[in-house]
C-alpha cells in the first residue's frame, strides 16, 4: 500500500560532509565515479556561521550540522524554516552527561545540559542565521532521514515555501558506541522549493511503500550507506549528482519504505 | 487550514489517569504536586510524579523504561487503545501515521546503565538496549507497535514545545494525502538529567512552581503522557472538538531564555490564529505555556497581551501538573480539549499574582461556555508553538 505527497517538491541546493565528502561538490564528483572514494575519517569543518564563543563550545555534531546546512542555504538562511533530523543528536555530549550523573556529585555542567536538548543544533542554527521561521528536530531511529524528508516535504506543500532540511549522524564514544556502532560522521542538507527555480537540480516525487531501499552497486559505498543513518540518503544523493532520472527507494521503519522518483531539471 | 476533528483523546499526569480525573482535579484546585522522592535524587524542589505505572505486554518486554511505562498507562486510559483499534478497522492501520513528543525519552535507562558500568572495561550492562529504551525514537516505535499501526511514524524533540508540534506535523500529512487519521502525544518522564540540568541552570523552584505569582522562583518538573486521534474527517453525528489552527516560529534569541517582549511566542499565537481564520477576539480561553521563571511568564505575558489583549482569560496549569516539558504541549492540549468539551477555565494556582503582568489570570477554575481556546509551548532554542481548538460545531 502505498500514499502519496500530493505535491512533488524541487531541490534547489545540496550541502554534504562525510567519510572522503568535503562538500557537495567533491561528494558530486565522487558519486560520479563511486570507484575513486576512498573512506576517510570525516573532517567536519569549523563553522564561520557561529559566534566565536559559540564555536568554541560546539561539539562535533552541532558543526556537522551547521555546516551542511550553511552550504546548503546559501544566501537564504535568515528566510528559510528548517527541519532537522538525526537519529540520536549529540554522543559526546550525551555520555559526558550520563557520566556526571553516574558520579556522587552530580555536577551537571548547565551547558552541557542546554546542549543535550534533540534541537540544540536547530536552536543554534536559527541563532546564528538570525532566522524566526519554524525550526523542528526530529528522529525516527535509523530511518532519520527519510523522516526529515517527508517533514520537510509536507511542510513545502502545504506552506508553499522553501524549507532546509539538515539530517546528521556521528559516532558515539564508549561505552554507548557498543551498544549504538555508529562508524563515522555525515551529514547533508536538501534546500527544497515548492516552485522550479534557475538553480533548481531536480524535482523530487515522494510516496510511502513497502519496496526494499536501494542499494548502492559500490560496495565500499554501500557499507557507508549501512553504517551511518543519515547516509540512507545516499541512493537519492547519487540520483542528484548524476543528473538521472528514476526511481530510489530510502530505509524508512520496519515495513515501510521512502519512494523518491527524481526528475532532474 | 481545514479544521480537523479530535475524535479521541487522553492524558495521565500527577493529577491522575483519564478526563474525569483531571476534570476533577482541575475543579477542586487541586495540585499534583510534591517533594521531590524521585529515585535517587536529593534536590531541593518539588516535582509531578506520576505514582503508579504499569508494565509493559509481554511481547514488548524489550521496550521497558520508564517513559514507555507511562505512555502505556495513558494509552490504556479512557479506551485510548481501543479507539485507535475501532480507527484501524475504518481506515486501515497502513493509513494512520503516529507523531509523538518527547525531550528526554527514555535516557533514564541510560543514566542507570552508566551507574551499572562494568567496573573492570567500563561497559554498559548486557541488558540494556539502546534503541527501545533511550534513542529518542524508540517512544513512537513503541506505540507503533503497542497499537499496530503500520503508517508512517516519527518523533519531534524540541524541548517543551515538542508535543504541540506534533499536531502541526499531523495536520500536514493529513493536508497532504499522506495519511487520512493521526495518532498524536506527548510523553516526558522523570529523569536525572532534567532534575540535575535545570537545578544547574538555577530554573527549579525549591517549592510548588507558581507561574504567574509574584513570588514566583522556578519550575517544578512533571512527568506525563498525553494522546490524542485527529482524523480527516468524523461521523456527522459525533460532536468532537476541532484543530482549528497552529503557528510555529523561532526566537533566534537565546538557547534557554525567552526573547524578552515574546516575539517568536507572539508570531506563533499569530500564526495559529491566521491558520484558523480566526480574529484575535474569537479566543476565550488561552492555557500559558506560564512556567513560572520570572522571565518566561513576563514575556508570555507581554506576547499574550499583544494578541488577544489584557481582558482574555489565561491560566498556566503547571502549577497543577508540574512542567512535563516534551509532553507538557500535549498534556496542555488535553486540557484545553476537556475544558472545551465540559465547560470550565482551568485555574492556575497562585498565592498573589504578579501585578505587573497584564494579563487576565484566572487563579480558580470556574463554568465558562468556551467556542475557542490558544495554547502556548515554547522550548529551548527558542522553539515555539501556538495551537487553536474549537468546539464542536453547533
Amino acid at each position: 500500500m502505498t500514499a502519496r505527497i500530493a505535491s512533488a517538491v524541487f531541490v534547489d541546493a545540496v550541502g554534504v560532509v562525510g567519510p572522503g565528502f568535503a562538500d557537495w561538490p567533491t561528494a558530486r564528483a565522487v558519486l560520479h565515479a563511486p570507484e575513486t572514494w576512498s573512506a576517510t575519517r570525516t573532517v567536519i569543518p569549523q563553522p564561520s556561521l557561529l559566534s566565536p564563543s559559540e564555536r568554541r563550545r560546539a561539539g562535533r555534531v552541532l558543526r556537522l550540522a551547521v555546516a551542511v546546512a550553511t552550504e546548503a542555504a546559501g544566501e537564504y538562511a535568515v528566510s528559510l524554516a528548517t527541519v532537522f533530523a538525526s537519529s540520536g543528536a549529540d554522543g559526546d555530549n550525551c555520555h559526558e552527561l550520563c557520566l556526571a550523573l553516574a558520579t556522587p556529585e552530580r555536577a551537571v555542567s548547565p551547558t552541557r545540559f542546554m546542549n543535550s536538548v534533540h534541537n540544540a543544533p536547530s536552536g543554534y542554527w536559527t541563532l546564528a542565521a538570525h532566522a524566526m521561521r519554524p525550526s523542528t528536530a526530529i528522529c525516527a531511529f535509523d530511518g532519520s532521514f527519510a523522516a526529515g524528508l517527508l517533514e520537510a516535504a509536507t511542510q513545502v506543500a502545504c506552506d508553499g515555501e522553501p524549507v532546509l532540511l539538515v539530517a546528521y549522524d556521528a559516532d558515539y564514544p564508549e561505552p554507548l558506541r557498543a551498544k549504538r556502532p555508529i562508524s563515522d560522521a555525515f551529514a547533508c542538507a536538501l534546500r527544497l522549493s515548492p516552485r522550479q527555480g534557475t538553480t533548481s537540480i531536480a524535482r523530487l516525487e515522494i510516496a510511502t511503500g513497502d519496496d526494499a531501499a536501494t542499494r548502492l552497486e559500490a560496495g565500499s559505498l554501500e557499507a557507508l550507506r549501512r553504517a551511518i543513518p543519515a547516509a540512507r540518503a545516499l541512493p537519492l544523493l547519487q540520483r542528484l549528482a548524476t543528473g538521472t532520472a528514476g526511481r530510489c527507494v530510502l530505509d524508512y521503519l520496519d515495513g515501510l519504505s521512502l519512494r523518491v522518483e527524481v526528475t532532474p531539471c | 487550514m481545514r479544521p480537523l476533528p479530535v475524535t479521541h483523546f487522553t492524558a495521565a499526569s500527577a493529577l491522575g489517569v483519564g478526563r474525569d480525573a483531571h476534570a476533577q482535579a482541575l475543579r477542586d484546585g487541586r495540585s499534583g504536586l510534591v517533594p521531590c522522592r524521585f529515585e535517587t535524587v536529593e534536590l531541593p524542589t518539588w516535582v509531578g510524579e506520576v505514582a503508579s505505572l504499569p508494565p509493559l505486554p509481554d511481547a514488548l518486554a524489550r521496550f521497558d523504561s520508564r517513559n514507555h511505562r507511562l505512555a502505556e498507562l495513558a494509552l490504556q486510559a479512557d479506551g485510548f487503545a481501543r479507539d485507535v483499534a475501532a480507527c484501524i478497522e475504518r481506515r486501515g492501520a497502513a493509513r494512520i501515521g503516529i507523531v509523538l513528543g518527547t525531550s528526554t525519552s527514555g535516557i533514564l535507562s541510560t543514566e542507570q546503565a552508566y551507574r551499572a558500568r562494568d567496573p573492570r572495561t567500563g561497559a554498559l550492562p548486557a541488558a540494556f538496549d539502546y534503541a527501545t529504551t533511550h534513542n529518542t525514537y524508540a517512544l513512537a516505535a513503541y506505540v507503533r507497535e503497542r497499537l499496530a499501526l503500520a503508517g508512517p511514524a516519527l518523533v519531534i524533540s524540541t524541548a517543551c514545545s515538542s508535543s504541540a508540534k506534533v499536531f502541526a506535523t499531523a495536520a500536514r500529512w493529513i493536508a497532504t494525502g499522506l495519511v487520512d487519521a493521526a495518532v498524536v502525544g506527548g510523553v516526558d518522564s522523570l529523569c536525572l538529567t532534567t532534575l540535575h540540568g535545570f537545578h544547574s541552570l538555577q530554573l527549579t523552584a525549591p517549592g510548588p512552581c507558581r507561574p504567574f505569582d509574584a513570588r514566583r522562583d522556578g519550575i517544578s518538573i512533571g512527568e506525563a503522557a498525553a494522546f490524542a486521534l485527529l482524523e480527516a474527517d468524523a461521523p456527522p453525528d459525533e460532536r468532537v472538538p476541532r484543530l482549528l489552527g497552529y503557528g510555529e516560529s523561532s526566537d533566534a534569541h537565546h538557547m534557554s531564555a525567552p526573547h524578552p517582549q515574546g516575539l517568536g511566542a507572539e508570531q506563533a499565537m499569530r500564526a495559529a490564529l491566521a491558520r484558523a481564520g480566526l480574529a484575535p477576539e474569537a479566543v476565550d480561553y488561552v492555557n500559558l505555556h506560564g512556567t513560572g521563571t520570572p522571565s518566561n511568564d513576563a514575556a508570555e505575558s507581554l506576547a499574550v497581551a499583544r494578541v488577544v489583549g489584557t481582558g482574555t482569560p489565561c491560566s498556566s496549569t503547571k502549577g497543577a501538573t508540574g512542567h512535563t516539558l516534551g509532553a507538557a504541549g500535549a498534556l496542555e492540549a488535553a486540557i484545553c480539549l476537556l475544558a472545551l468539551e465540559r465547560g470550565f477555565i482551568p485555574g492556575g494556582p497562585l498565592e498573589q499574582q504578579d501585578a505587573a503582568l497584564a494579563i487576565a489570570y484566572a487563579p480558580r477554575t470556574r463554568a465558562a461556555d468556551l467556542r475557542v481556546v490558544l495554547s502556548n509551548s515554547f522550548g529551548f532554542g527558542g522553539s515555539n508553538c501556538a495551537l487553536v481548538f474549537g468546539a464542536p460545531p453547533p
